[in-house]
């Protein structure tokens, strides 16, 4: 039997591939038999079973289906932005198959009803698991606890006001505690708004000369030092989200060295591009935390390499064309970053022998998994088939026809970057295919 | 061609040779001034549309005059008396101008970046009146050639520039250009106000205003935004006056033939006591006229005049 594109049958074999396993890469080829969804078997050499459909791989990477524990799927209130479907094939085209969704929606997602209503969504698209947070306080006001319990047996995978920090501690601890009790993490947007105030980028030389407000990185090691000394002191598990400063991955690292339950993600643009990017005030570099400085970036990517940092997560935020319009400092913040990631990552660390190859991927699969638990990131016997086929060596030049999202506002448009998600497939169906990666027969 | 570009959007985009070759233009128009009719029709027929998203009175009037001089026909918009209002994109402004075929466009606004931005966008010539706390290049270039006029070439010469260097564009425009120049430049304030990593813009940062004053040529003295944060960015009025003022005393303390400029206005008894404001070491009025001479300068250049037509400066 042939293997097709157009209709993936139910056993197949995948051939020819370089196997992901424990943070390494197999030199040898080797091959994934896939059957009714699952991983039948997984090897190097050559596959003992004969007859069935074979997608050759051509020497690429075969690696469990990439997970993010951060995006933006705006759904329900501003749809303009990202619906959970256009999101879905946005993380499908970046390898991805499972992502974690934040709850600052408009309304947020702070009852079980909400967490259910993307839950559902998400399986209506098909396109990669989608893993709810909840709010940690009603309406994300920073007063008053959701109702966690529900929502966790609704599937909520953890808590957060992701974009609107807690500034209360007696919440902050309060909710620790009781997700500690449900055996979630609280996941902490480490902002200390009273210091770094209406700032609107990094605060240092640039936005001096630049004449933009600053955003002292005192805002972010103020606020990531109470998370911890709460998460000591309560026992939660407490997870740190999008990790920028040098302070902030020394003070984690150290933390976890102590013992305290802390596991922290860093994106890719906070280890590939510092705050000169902001030189022109394009609103494409604009986000929160801020692009900060080499020194930062440096941290950053040792966190990821030590073990201080326990994964890469996107942040991926969508914002129409309109909203980037805006003036520098008039724009909202955010970037896009599932269609990018994979490629930041080789870019940048594996081409910059920060780390191999192999590494990479785990710090995108199997380690993000392990922060929440989830049963996915791993390429072995019995496991649900969430797999997808990257090329580390395919240039390609970034432009909008590569973003399926329903915005545009990526850092790296222009820039050429190495490494992309030939195919995505999804328990064992096929959610992306790009054919300039790997072939269309 | 004097100026290499077709805006003028910053000091920090200008070659000492261009500000020089501006400057040079700017002290031909400073003798129209003294003639019986003042005004030289090279803009007859063309339209300049003065674009105030932020509140402005001397720096608009001076460009107004500027153009009315050159014959030029003006159409003003304010934020104040138009629809564009915060909520308004820059770019459906850009476009709507774009439409009204204009040939010059003046915009001061409150986001950095701004002019910049609507240069790119749009075939016309862009002149920065003033973005946020970014650049204000027509009050740089005045302010230089309010020192030139006294002090010749600048090289080697020490200026003093004393205020809100984080939130003044008047500062960050001085800055390029009098580096650009060869001025050795000195930044005084509290810490609050200036930040330390202002140095890397090739300048020195001095706490402490005796000492920042004592070899300078000259002292650009900025206004305090009292609305900004008097308790929060510094104590307050008093505390400022009894720290950074320019007194009588600290005029005393000054070479002889030091003098002191105000981009205005001014906060009489804070940043500058009144009896210095009205005192023989200020310049402020001269600043008035060579900013209606400087931005005649570049709307003549920026519309293609040509420099040997005006006759010699002397």
């Amino acid at each position: 039997m042939q293997w097709s594109w157009k209709r993936i049958p139910a056993e197949y074999l995948v051939t020819n591939v370089k196997i992901y396993q424990g943070a390494k890469i197999s030199r040898r080829l080797g091959f994934l038999h896939v059957k009714k969804g699952r991983i039948e078997q997984v090897g190097v050499g050559a596959p003992s079973r004969e007859g069935l459909p074979v997608l050759d791989g051509r020497g690429m990477v075969c690696a469990p289906g990439l997970i993010d524990l951060h995006v933006h799927f705006r759904e329900p209130g501003q749809e303009e932005k990202e619906t959970i479907a256009s999101g879905s094939l946005a993380a499908a085209c970046g390898g991805f198959t499972s992502v974690v969704s934040m709850p600052n929606t408009e309304p947020a997602i702070d009852h079980s009803g909400m967490v259910k209503y993307v839950v559902d969504r998400g399986k209506e698209a098909g396109l990669c698991r989608v893993f709810p947070t909840g709010a940690i306080s009603k309406g994300r006001q920073g007063e008053q606890m959701c109702e966690f319990g529900d929502m966790v047996a609704a599937g909520a995978v953890g808590f957060t006001d992701d974009g609107s920090p807690v500034a209360n501690g007696a919440l902050m601890a309060n909710a620790l505690k009781f997700a500690r009790m449900l055996g979630v993490p609280i996941i902490s947007h480490a902002e200390d708004l009273s210091i770094v105030g209406n700032g609107v980028m990094h605060g240092g030389y640039w936005s001096a000369r630049l004449g933009l407000a600053g955003m002292a990185r005192a805002g972010e090691d103020a606020a990531t030092f109470r998370e911890i000394e709460l998460a000591r002191a309560t026992g939660g598990h407490l997870h740190v989200a999008h990790v920028s400063t040098r302070g902030a991955v020394a003070m984690i690292r150290r933390a976890k060295e102590e013992g305290v339950h802390v596991t922290a993600e860093a994106t890719p643009h906070h280890f590939s591009l510092d705050h000169s990017r902001c030189r022109d005030y394009s609103p494409l570099f604009k986000m929160n935390p801020p692009l900060r400085e080499p020194e930062d970036i440096e941290a950053v990517a040792e966190g990821l390499t030590d073990g201080a940092l326990d994964c890469i997560a996107t942040d991926h935020a969508p914002h129409t064309a309109t909203q980037k319009e805006y003036q520098f400092d008039q724009a909202p913040f955010g970037v896009l970053g599932l269609e990018t990631a994979f490629a930041v990552g080789v870019t940048y660390l594996v081409k910059n022998k920060v780390m191999d190859l192999g590494r990479l991927i785990g710090l995108m699969s199997e380690r993000p998994a392990g922060v929440l638990g989830l049963p996915y990131g791993r390429l072995e016997e019995g496991a649900v088939a969430d797999f997808t086929l990257l090329d580390p060596d395919h240039t390609w030049t970034v432009s909008v026809d590569h973003l399926q999202s329903r915005s545009r506002n990526s850092s790296y448009l222009g820039e050429e970057l190495t490494g992309k998600a030939g195919a995505t497939f999804l328990r064992g169906r096929l959610t992306w295919h790009d054919e300039d990666v790997i072939g269309a027969e | 061609m004097i100026l290499k570009s077709k805006d003028v959007l910053g000091l920090e985009g200008m070659s000492a040779e261009e500000i020089r070759g501006v400057l040079e233009i700017a002290f031909r128009f400073r003798a129209v001034f003294d003639r019986p009719v003042r005004s030289v029709p090279i803009m007859r027929g063309r339209t300049v549309v003065n674009f105030f998203h932020e509140p402005s009175t001397r720096t608009r009037i001076s460009f107004e005059l500027a153009e009315k001089r050159l014959s030029a026909d003006i159409v003003n918009f304010s934020a104040a008396t138009s629809s564009f209002k915060k909520g308004e994109t820059l770019r459906d402004t850009a476009e709507n101008l774009a439409a009204m075929k204009i040939d010059m466009l003046v915009i001061r606004h409150s986001s950095p970046g701004s002019a910049r931005y609507l240069a790119n966008v749009l075939d016309c010539s862009v002149i920065n009146a003033g973005d946020g706390a970014h650049e204000h290049p027509t009050q740089g270039l005045l302010d230089i050639m309010t020192m030139r006029q006294r002090l010749g070439d600048l090289r080697g010469k020490k200026i003093t520039i004393i205020g809100d260097i984080a939130h003044s564009r008047v500062a960050r425009s001085n800055i390029w250009g009098l580096t650009k120049l060869g001025a050795e430049v000195t930044l005084c304030g509290p810490p609050t106000m200036v930040p330390g990593v202002l140095e890397r813009m090739g300048v020195r940062v001095e706490y402490d205003l005796r000492r920042a004053v004592a070899e300078a040529d000259v002292l650009n003295v900025l206004r305090i935004q009292l609305e900004r944060g008097a308790g929060k960015t510094f104590p307050g009025n008093r505390e400022y006056h009894r720290m950074y003022g320019i007194t009588n005393e600290v005029v005393r303390s000054l070479k002889p033939e030091a003098f002191i400029l105000h981009p205005g206005p001014m906060n009489r008894d804070v940043e500058i006591a009144g009896e210095v404001a009205d005192g023989p070491r200020q310049v402020i009025l001269d600043q008035v006229a060579n900013g209606v001479a400087v931005r005649m300068a570049l709307i003549y250049l920026l519309s293609g005049g040509d420099p040997g037509a005006l006759g010699s400066s002397n």
